[in-house]
């Protein structure tokens, strides 16, 4: 068999680089790393009008060939052929914004003065016409010695042109006359500015949407409270909305329990699949809907543009405690998940800049807390109204994720004045211009974060679960005896209850922490699997977890454990990112030791405040 | 290419200065008092010697920092400091 041949996407930063490559290959696409570096890589098959499969690599956006960042750096790499374990691409495809000819043909021309296998796609060009721009793609063709096919990604106009291309791109590496290496940056410029001129039939002044957006989405006393107005909906919208679907999910859980149990005899096997398994899983994916629609507006947000903005707003703030403006999506990712954020913290170029937002990444109130925070706010909580519409259990969430958002800036100021001093750090970014997601884009987007998602549940959760049941029901107790004290788990715990105890813990807490190292979210299947398994008979077992807990609990104790997890670094996956994206085990090491510090003092505090206040 | 290290020239003012909404030209920038790696960015999003530019938002907090400038068909939002090394001249 011969091997399927390789093409790669490059282009400027915001030239509709993704949304080509999901038209090109639909849902066909794999995403991994490339070996060593944490960059992503984004491959799919596309067919050619042969029939023949081409690999097609999705590069990161660059802005020329002399690499600042780590993602510059893959592209870099990929282009020349460099990169371990990475073919050499057979062709390349330069993707070039149709409205910014004049910035994206700089690293055009020096793509194509590479003399590789090249097509390009001259994309956007609907938004092009939108902004009065009439272009001639031949008179561009002409300039750059390369086939230049107009598209439409979204609209998924020109694909068939393209891939035809592609398929004889071999013919058309750019001939001798077309191929100038040796011209340096601002030549290359000034060639641009001049080959857009000649590409450009005619230009009407229109007033561009996007300026007029910004004019109020920048304005600098409209922007900031539309920005908080904006990030308030996201945050009640995924407590409101997702509830529906997670009591349905809940209750399918159940069914499926009770289903299990009504049909299988009593026995250590039945247990293990309705309380180890059903239960302990099932209490997880119970919040896929919220991680869903939180993931859902973030997507929507960097799809529009509007995350740049965002971005541009907050510069100051985040200046404030010795950060950027860039710093703010890699945190705001981090509401649903550390990991994502972390890994797009790439695009911060300033080293200790970037470090000190990967140490403070896990601050933020990830969507693994929230089945935490939601189980002990439901049972201990009341839930009643304390005025204008706002409920008492809506606004101890709200202070938690608070606590984070304060701790992590007081974290930041403190570290950049110590471990990660430096020079002040910039803020230089492209505001790209607005635009209309599609909706298959968000679909395909949002699919991957849930398979991502479901994949953590069917392999982790699900297997610390099982584990953590053997270790609760073997040795099995002696008669009179409770099973979770004869148990090898209430051994082990018993001795990390010595140093909990402290701060309220009591020692099932104990025993549900050593397994949340997995994941948070573990805890609450390991307390469901405790009660579960100590519980005697059918009817206790049924009763919800809530109930469990507020029959053996104190308020100190729950809020307490409410203060652990907002700063405890329950998540080995973050940590062994952490580990990837800063290359050994200092830096994690230094996020477990503070993190853990806080989490117990800050739990100590809670619990002695509240025991205090005769709570 | 070297560049021109002036700092000010004669009559013109620095990009942080002007006024919203005024096309300018970049006639000099200091980029020895840039970090190297903001200097390489900022050339290659094509605020370099020559680039014509309009400055059109500025932040609302202390400092009125960071900017947004237009140049080209690109909108580029930047540090003070950074605009600060920039000497331009109005146009038009």
């Amino acid at each position: 068999m011969t091997r399927v041949r390789t093409a790669a996407l490059v282009g400027n930063p915001n030239a509709g680089k993704s949304a080509l490559f999901n038209a090109l290959t639909g849902a066909r696409q794999k995403i991994a790393n490339y070996p060593g570096v944490t960059v992503e890589r984004k491959a799919g098959r596309m067919l050619l009008p042969s029939g023949e499969p081409v690999e097609l690599i999705d590069l990161p956006g660059s802005y020329g060939l002399d690499a600042t960042s780590p993602d510059e750096e893959v592209t870099r790499k990929v282009i020349l052929g460099e990169m371990e374990g990475q073919a050499k691409p057979e062709a390349l495809v330069i993707v070039l914004d149709a409205a910014n000819l004049e910035q994206h043909l700089v690293f055009a021309q020096e793509v194509i003065a590479l003399g590789r296998p090249t097509v390009v796609a001259l994309n956007m060009i609907d938004l092009a016409e939108r902004d009065g721009l009439v272009l001639d793609p031949g008179a561009l063709q002409e300039a750059l010695g390369v086939p230049v096919i107009p598209t439409v990604a979204v609209r998924r106009r020109g694909l068939t042109e393209l891939a035809a291309a592609i398929g004889e791109a071999e013919l058309h590496a750019a001939d001798p006359v077309h191929r100038r290496p040796h011209i340096d940056l601002t030549e290359r410029r000034l060639e641009a500015h001049a080959m857009a001129d000649g590409a450009i039939l005619s230009e009407t002044k229109r007033h561009r949407l996007h300026s007029r957006l910004d004019k109020v989405l920048l304005h600098p006393w409209l922007g900031p409270p539309i920005l908080f107005a904006l990030l308030f909906v996201v945050f009640q919208a995924v407590f409101a909305w997702a509830t529906p679907f997670a009591d349905a999910l809940d209750a399918g859980a159940a069914w499926l329990a009770d289903t299990v149990r009504a049909g299988m005899a009593p026995s250590l096997a039945r247990d293990l699949l309705t309380d180890g398994v059903i239960s302990g899983v099932g209490s997880v994916i119970v919040f896929l809907p919220q991680i869903l629609i939180l993931f859902f507006f973030i997507l929507v947000l960097e799809a529009t543009g509007y995350m740049a903005r965002a971005a541009f707003l907050m510069d100051r703030l985040m200046a404030g405690v010795g950060l950027s403006g860039r710093s703010f999506i890699p945190l705001l990712s981090s509401f649903a998940c550390a990991i994502p954020g972390i890994m797009a913290t790439r695009s911060i170029a300033d080293p200790k800049d970037r470090l000190t937002t990967i140490l403070i990444a896990p601050l933020m109130t990830c969507s693994a807390r929230l089945p935490v925070y939601a189980v002990i706010i439901a049972a201990f909580i009341p839930d009643r109204s304390v005025g204008a519409g706002v409920g008492l259990q809506g606004l101890v969430l709200f202070a938690l994720y608070v606590a984070g958002i304060v701790g992590a800036m007081v974290v930041a100021l403190v570290l950049r004045r110590s471990v990660t001093k430096g020079a002040a750090s910039g803020f230089i970014m492209e505001l790209p211009k607005y635009q209309l997601p599609t909706i298959k884009d968000l679909a395909l987007g949002l699919f991957q974060r849930a398979w991502i998602f479901l994949r953590r549940a069917g392999t982790i959760i699900f297997t610390v679960t099982v584990v953590l049941w053997l270790l609760l029901n073997f040795p099995r107790a002696a008669p009179g005896e409770d099973q979770v004290d004869a148990s090898l788990a209430g051994h082990l715990a018993n001795g990390l209850a010595v140093v909990v105890e402290p701060i309220g813990f009591n020692r099932d807490i104990a025993l549900a922490l050593i397994p949340a190292m997995a994941a948070r979210e573990v805890s609450v299947s390991s307390l469901a699997t405790t009660y579960a398994v100590s519980a005697g008979d059918e009817t206790q077992q049924a009763t919800q977890l809530g109930d469990q807990l507020k029959a053996r609990w104190t308020l100190p104790t729950a809020l307490a454990f409410l203060a652990w997890f907002v700063f405890a670094p329950q998540c080995m996956s973050t940590i062994a990112v952490t580990r990837r994206e800063t290359n050994g085990w200092k830096w994690p090491g230094f996020m477990l030791a503070y993190l853990f510090g806080l989490a117990y003092i800050f739990a100590g505090i809670t619990y002695w405040s509240a025991v205090a206040l005769g709570l | 290419m070297q560049l021109a290290a002036a700092s000010v020239t004669p009559g013109g003012v620095q990009l942080d200065e002007l006024p919203i909404g005024q096309p300018a030209r970049i006639t000099a920038v200091d980029w020895a008092c840039l970090v190297p790696e903001e200097a390489q960015r900022l050339r290659a999003l094509g605020l370099d010697d020559g680039a014509r530019v309009t400055l059109a938002y500025r932040g609302v907090f202390a400092g009125r920092d960071p900017l947004a400038v237009e140049i080209g068909r690109m909108t580029v939002a930047l540090r003070r400091a950074h605009a600060r090394a920039m000497t331009v001249e109005q146009v038009g």
